[in-house]
């Protein structure tokens, strides 16, 4: 069967790593080719790169980046951030990219997951879904625009709808627990596993690595994404791994 | 110097492809030339011919068949000069006789069998996405260092179809999702991986340069 998958995410502003804290505070952690080159030493199964500041900047940096990351790290490579148009995508997957991830276009328009998913395949299109729980309506909402923006679209009913329209995989990330180092919203996360068949990555809040854990065992996630706890050398790829399979989970 | 043609037939990225191999064949301090063919005379060349598929079957058999005598080459190449070939992924899937994917297409039918959709069941998600384990089901040489890896040969597969065998004959290696997943298949001069060598890091550039190794 699959292993679960542990996956570094590069948040990248202007050709450099940065990890924001509830993605308003940002901290410069160096060279994206030069990480991912750790990582990939480290054995990490996937490297996830958000280019967080995508919809105001010039977002050119990114191919030049997947490009140069692609020529020297030999594992699946997810990109995303400010994806809207199928020639992104196109120029993504020619760079190198094996996945994206889409994000607010999806939400605003959802045909975009559709046309994406019939041109390059399911597998490569993943649709990302900031999530932020709305107690007073006892469900959680979509924001979007890196956190900034709620639809008030219900979570649920939206995951199930991108994957109707052919999103291959998920990419949960609780606005709750970004940068809290709590741990995942693993109700959430559960609930979206429950509802949909195509492979879920939670993520948001991870702090220690029985957070890990737990996004696998309690979320029922198939692949754990995190930044700061590996960009700054608390734990390492190697250290989480092990700390997984002593956990009982089947890791690579 | 050898030369490693990469088939070039508009079937997305070969970028990767192309630099993994250049980077095994700097490891095992093997001389070569590393060249995309997206023309049929530049097959004639080839040492060694790798054909990467990403996509429908049936999208990548057209792709082919556009090139003028691509496939014509590539089949005498193959054929004729027993030239070691490697097809990846639907590189791999185009090697059968059927293909279901986006129509029925026909494929090359160098190894007998048909490409059908994994089937679906409580837990299996489709596309079979993320890492798996082989399991070997004989000897080859292709495979050699990677039978006694400790943690078992765990490669990286991304794929909703795959190739069902008339001939446990050439099976080489497969993997358990539900059911049983045609991993590696071989006939003479001819491997095909389901996998992803290129996307495997450490794991995939061994079995790239076994292949680079292989002599028939």
């Amino acid at each position: 069967m699959l292993r679960s998958r542990i996956i570094p995410c590069l948040d990248v502003n202007d050709g450099r790593v940065v990890k924001g804290t509830n993605f308003i505070n940002l901290r410069d952690a160096g060279d994206p080719v030069e990480v991912a080159k750790i990582y990939d030493e480290q054995g990490a199964d996937e490297l996830c790169f958000l280019d967080i500041t995508a919809s105001h900047e010039n977002r050119d940096t990114i191919y030049d980046i997947v490009q140069k990351t692609a020529e020297v790290c030999f594992m699946p490579l997810t990109v995303g951030g400010g994806i809207s148009k199928i020639e992104h995508i196109r120029k993504l997957l020619l760079s190198g990219a094996d996945k994206v991830s889409i994000n607010s276009a999806a939400v605003m328009n959802n045909i975009f997951v559709r046309d994406a998913s019939d041109k390059f395949g399911a597998q490569c299109i993943v649709v990302a879904i900031d999530a932020k729980r709305n107690n007073i309506k006892n469900n959680w909402e979509v924001y979007t625009h890196g956190g900034r923006k709620n639809t008030e679209i219900d979570v649920l009913n939206y995951a199930e709808k991108v994957v109707a329209l052919g999103a291959g995989e998920l990419l949960v990330t609780s606005m709750d627990r970004d940068g809290t180092k709590l741990g995942f919203d693993n109700a959430l996360i559960k609930k979206i596993t429950e509802i949909v068949n195509v492979p879920v990555i939670a993520s948001g809040g991870v702090g220690n690595l029985q957070h890990l854990v737990d996004g696998i065992k309690i979320g029922g996630a198939d692949a754990v994404l995190a930044a700061s706890i590996f960009h700054f050398g608390e734990y390492s790829i190697v250290d989480a791994k092990k700390y997984m399979k002593e956990n009982g989970i089947k890791i690579r | 110097m050898e030369t490693i043609g990469i088939i070039d037939y508009g079937s997305g990225n070969i970028h990767s492809a192309t630099k993994a191999f250049e980077t095994a064949a700097k490891d095992i301090n093997k001389e070569v030339r590393v060249i995309r063919v997206s023309k049929a005379d530049c097959v004639i060349d080839c040492d060694r011919i790798v054909l990467p598929g990403v996509g429908s079957f049936g999208d990548c058999k057209t792709g082919i068949d556009q090139v003028d005598d691509l496939y014509q080459t590539i089949n005498m190449k193959v054929k004729d000069y027993s030239t070691p070939f490697l097809g990846i992924c639907v590189g791999m899937q185009l090697l059968a006789d059927l293909g279901t994917e986006g129509g029925e297409t026909k494929g090359f039918g160098w190894i007998k069998g048909t490409v059908e959709k994994i089937p679906s069941k409580e837990g299996i998600k489709i596309p079979h996405m993320g890492w798996n384990e082989v399991h070997f089901s004989k000897d080859h040489k292709i495979i050699d260092s990677l039978r006694n890896v400790q943690e078992g040969m765990v490669a990286y597969f991304v794929h909703s179809y795959h190739f069902q065998l008339n001939d446990e004959e050439n099976l080489l290696g497969y993997c358990d999702y539900g059911t049983k997943i045609t991993a590696i298949i071989e006939k003479n001069n001819i491997i095909g991986c389901q996998f992803h060598p290129e996307k495997s890091q450490k794991i995939g550039l061994k079995f790239i340069k076994n292949f680079l190794n292989w002599n028939i």
